[in-house]
């Protein structure tokens, strides 16, 4: 099993997605430039949080163009796991992998503080490990986290149950006040109509550890391990 | 030698100079300066860049230490932390920029300070910020107020965030001298190896000079000439002087600057901040004892037609000067170009200690370094205290407290039950005690997962994560004591930094610090920055903690109108083992609360009694080391025997604060109520309501800890000889106090933390 972790310039949460993969779940994982052409046969790719090429243009824009995104666009239509976190989902909207984007929130500033998570689908390769409905805490920190798509594509998303995470108050409640930037439906992470392309604006790898405020995070990461891990026995049979 | 149009006085004065200072150039030189060489020692001869007013000061302060690997001189302080890590850390202001232009102002602020980090060879881990502003709800300039607060904090979390560098802590206050003279000081600490320290030193005869980084512009010429003048109604019209910054080229800087130091073939570095390639050719060059020659025209341009002048004097954001070992250049240049910037050899460094400037092979400057570093003019200014300053301590103690028993006599002390409740929620929804979460909120306060105590607590604190070691982090500056008495506020300041690492768990090993003045042309300001220095150095000498960088800044001053004398102390402390970290969240229902320390009546100065009368009246607190001292002791055993479950400091706004602030929630732990029991006798004999529920004591903690450890807590305080009042337990969820048997309070919690956290961002919206 080995985790990719690709760095756009300006990706600045990739050590810290890093180092959750070496050193809490312990697995193998190298970086992968924005340049290269392959995935150096990584089974699952993350897209770490951060500003890639400044955020110039539009959140995800230009690093939706890196040379590396073909290859991920290649190994996603082949049913590899890819995850997108914070400027990794902008990316992946923008790279017409996950549909929708990501707007300013509605304040108008950048948002930096824990929420809560209502897990609405656990059947996911990346939320198996967790309980239904169970409530998440993970930090956010962005300035365009405002989820917005078509009204089809709002249709689509909740038939398919592509919706993944929601932003809920402490007693699970999918709220105005809950909403920490304006998403359409609370929406703060949602999965491809395949079920292995996931993108969500909170940020997983924070929480992590106990120490830095929790490790509800861990759920996340163990989910996608297990499906790895599967994905890899059944390769082999 | 290129020959310039003939030096006025008109154009020496547009440069800063005066006709004395450009008389001594004249005569180093032993000719005229062209244009260029004017320009260049207007720059490097400005406040901001020779600290000409200050320099004999700060000689005094303590700069050595068994920790100190590099003190005052450099980009940035280090000190060893053990296992082989350092620290680099500064802090520095931005405060011109920042009323200028607020938002590019403050962002390049941030991005200056972080390159001096970098530049070191250190990663930088966190970032702080300590903020002044007039206030939010001032009749006249109330709005302009909120505009420059809303851009700074834009500006600061625009550059850090996308940097990728936590803003993990700060201070925020509001005063009307901060009017027009807002303060923006930003510090950034960063670690490297002790063996992978980098200077700014241009060594080695023969290597080749590179420019790398951003390309060069016409921005930010004169910066540092701007902010070494007071402001007058023209101020606006000197927008072009405020530089832009560019996170996303600095983030790439980073990157491209630690990958080419890992590879060796760095020899000196050196960031080009205020005054730009010129303070950066001639600093490295004066380090060495060497020189530094190279043609602007080979420096990389974004703008068509730039003269040698101004290519010397842009102040253009993220870049940085690089010596590299001859023949290696190849290495540097593959490695910045992969990470898309601009690497090109410029000069060499020779051995005559001169700046040698060329364009297209002509040389158009040349200037001894030392001229420019060393030999830059230093004043002994005029420094005389205001009129009817009282130079004994005692008489003017006593003077000071004529006053205050006037402004407050002893029954304007004793508050009934609904004045107290009236007060504590003033004092919790005013601008400076309110809390600073819609602030904090904007900044990335979490990046790099190391943020182990977030924003809003007494200090910071971060992991290091190839250890198990932890920093805290504060800053603390208090331009109200240091007002009233600039000596003895500057060594409060030291000591409330300590006292928050202490209640961390953190033992403090070194300081830098920023000292924010008025115009050092009238004596009185000139004589707090000598106060301010002398205290801040005796302060430092106690605790032992030395000042490692700094930064002045100097004439904050608009049409006459001067700030109150602001130093500001970054503190850093070392937690030898994270597992003993102190953090708010670990209190619990049912822990007791225990005050430490000794309360006096001390409401001079206090938050208290600027609600109260409006007025900054009375003496400053009294500062005790041997007390303060006596406390860290405590708290360091109490922290190392397990007693303890919280620590918090008691400073401003006194101890009802400091209650309210214990029992507000924090990340992972609701909020609780508290019943809280204070009779005045024994060690609270004698004081006035007032007094004892908001003077502001120092050497004063409110700590947290379980039944079963409240015995043994009391007795080793009870050892060290420090007050220890146990005063009542944390239940239910209202804050109940009782002052003799009479209850006084009996708030929500809720309703009071609701109230505490809103109320800044409503003054901002208003």
């Amino acid at each position: 099993m080995k985790f990719g972790v690709i760095i756009f310039p300006g990706s600045n949460c990739d050590h810290d997605t890093y180092h959750v993969i070496s050193k809490v779940i312990g697995q193998p994982v190298q970086f992968i430039w924005h340049r290269d052409t392959h995935l150096h046969n990584c089974d699952a790719v993350i897209l770490p949080g951060g500003f890639s090429y400044g955020d110039y243009l539009r959140c995800g824009a230009l690093a939706s163009h890196s040379p590396v995104m073909q290859a991920v666009k290649t190994f996603a239509a082949n049913g590899g796991f890819v995850l997108g976190i914070c400027n990794g989902f902008q990316t992946l909207c923008e790279a017409h992998l996950l549909p929708g984007t990501l707007l300013r929130n509605n304040n108008l500033r950048f948002q930096c503080q824990f929420v809560n998570l209502r897990v609405e689908n656990n059947q996911t390769p990346y939320t198996r490990d967790c309980a239904p409905n169970s409530i998440l805490s993970f930090p956010i920190a962005h300035g365009e986290g405002n989820y917005f798509c078509t009204p089809d594509e709002y249709l689509k998303l909740e038939q398919n149950r592509q919706i993944v995470f929601r932003y809920v108050d402490a007693a699970g409640n999918a709220s105005e006040s809950a909403n920490p930037n304006g998403s359409l439906g609370n929406i703060a992470g949602i999965i491809n109509e395949q079920g292995n392309v996931l993108g969500l604006m909170p940020h997983p790898e924070r929480a992590c550890e106990e120490i830095l405020g929790g490790n509800d995070g861990l759920q996340l990461f163990h989910s996608l391990q297990i499906s790895i891990e599967e994905y890899l026995k059944a390769l082999d049979k | 030698m290129a020959q310039s149009p003939a030096i006025t006085p008109e154009i020496i004065a547009n440069h800063g100079l005066t006709p004395g200072e450009y008389d001594k150039i004249v005569t180093l030189l032993g000719r005229a300066p062209n244009l260029v060489e004017l320009g260049i020692f207007s720059v490097m001869w400005s406040e901001h860049c020779s600290y000409k007013s200050s320099r004999m000061y700060l000689k005094d302060l303590p700069t050595t230490g068994k920790r100190v690997v590099q003190g005052p001189g450099e980009n940035a302080g280090i000190l060893d932390i053990g296992e082989e890590w350092c620290i680099a850390f500064k802090i520095e202001s931005h405060n011109h920029p920042s009323f200028i232009e607020p938002f590019q102002g403050a962002a390049t602020g941030v991005g200056g300070i972080l390159r001096d980090i970098f530049t070191m060879g250190a990663r930088p881990v966190a970032l702080l910020n300590s903020l002044r502003f007039g206030k939010l709800d001032d009749p006249k300039y109330g709005a302009r107020n909120r505009a420059i607060l809303d851009g700074v904090v834009r500006g600061i979390a625009h550059y850090g965030n996308s940097f990728g560098c936590p803003t993990v802590g700060g201070e925020v206050y509001f005063a009307d001298c901060y009017t027009p003279n807002p303060l923006v000081n930003a510090f950034a600490l960063g670690i490297l190896r002790k063996d992978h320290i980098f200077l700014g030193r241009a060594s080695g005869v023969g290597n080749p000079v590179l420019y790398v980084g951003a390309k060069t512009g016409r921005d930010g010429i004169h910066g540092a000439t701007m902010a070494s003048a007071e402001f007058d109604d023209t101020a606006l019209s000197k927008r072009p002087t405020v530089q832009v910054g560019d996170p996303f080229c600095e983030k790439l800087l980073l990157e491209a600057c630690l990958e080419a130091m890992r590879t060796g073939c760095v020899v000196g570095i050196q960031d080009m901040g205020a005054a730009g390639l010129t303070s950066s050719s001639c600093e490295m060059g004066a380090r060495a004892g060497t020189g530094i020659e190279f043609d602007t025209a080979l420096v990389p341009q974004r703008e068509t037609g730039m003269t040698p002048y101004e290519i010397m004097l842009s102040e253009s954001q993220e870049r940085m000067l690089l010596v590299a070992d001859k023949g290696r250049e190849r290495e540097v240049q593959e490695i910045f170009a992969r990470w898309e910037l601009s690497a090109v050899v410029i000069g060499t460094v020779i051995e005559e200690g001169v700046l040698r400037v060329r364009h297209h092979g002509e040389v158009v400057a040349e200037i001894p370094n030392k001229y420019l570093t060393d030999e830059a003019p230093r004043y002994e200014r005029p420094a005389t205290p205001p009129a009817g300053w009282e130079p004994d301590l005692g008489l003017r103690l006593a003077q000071a407290q004529a006053r205050l028993a006037e402004a407050l006599p002893a029954a304007a002390r004793e508050l009934a039950p609904e004045q107290v409740a009236s007060t504590l929620k003033g004092l919790l929804t005013s601008a400076n005690l309110s809390s600073r979460e819609w602030i904090y909120q904007q900044y990335d306060h979490m990046v790099r997962t190391n943020t182990l105590v977030f924003p809003g607590a007494d200090a910071a604190v971060i992991r290091v994560k190839e250890t198990r070691k932890g920093l805290a982090i504060s800053l603390d500056g208090n331009g109200r004591y240091c007002q009233v008495d600039p000596y003895r506020g500057a060594e409060l300041a030291v000591a409330e930094s300590c006292r928050n690492l202490v209640a961390t768990g953190a033992t403090p090993i070194g300081l830098t610090n920023c000292l924010n003045f008025a115009s050092p042309e009238r004596p009185e300001v000139m004589w707090s920055l000598r106060e301010v220095i002398s205290g801040m150095g005796a302060a430092a000498r106690e605790f032992e903690t030395p000042v490692v960088s700094g930064n002045v800044s100097l004439y904050n001053e608009t049409e006459g109108s001067g700030i109150y004398p602001t130093p500001v102390i970054g503190n850093v402390g070392l937690i030898d083992d994270t597992r003993y970290l102190l953090s708010p969240n670990l209190i619990r229902a049912q822990h007791a609360v225990v005050l430490l320390g000794a309360t006096f009546e001390e409401l001079g100065a206090t938050h208290y009694l600027e609600f109260a009368t409006g007025s900054l009246l009375g003496p400053v607190p009294q500062l005790d080391y041997g007390r303060e001292k006596a406390l860290y002791e405590v708290v360091h055993q109490a922290i190392r025997a397990s007693l303890l479950s919280g620590a918090h400091d008691l400073g401003d706004g006194g101890l009802l604060v400091a209650l309210a602030e214990l029992t507000f929630s924090t990340h992972g732990r609701p909020a609780l109520g508290a019943r809280i029991t204070l009779p005045r006798e024994g060690k609270l004999a004698g004081l006035s309501t007032a007094g004892l529920l908001f003077g502001e004591s120092p050497s004063r903690m409110l700590v947290t800890t379980t039944a079963a450890n409240l015995a043994a807590l009391l007795e080793l305080a009870e050892q060290h000889h420090i007050p220890a009042q146990m005063l009542g337990t944390l239940e239910g969820e209202r804050l109940h106090v009782t002052l003799d048997g009479t209850p006084v309070l009996d708030e929500p919690v809720a309703e009071l933390e609701s109230a505490w956290r809103s109320a800044l961002g409503t003054a901002i919206n208003m």
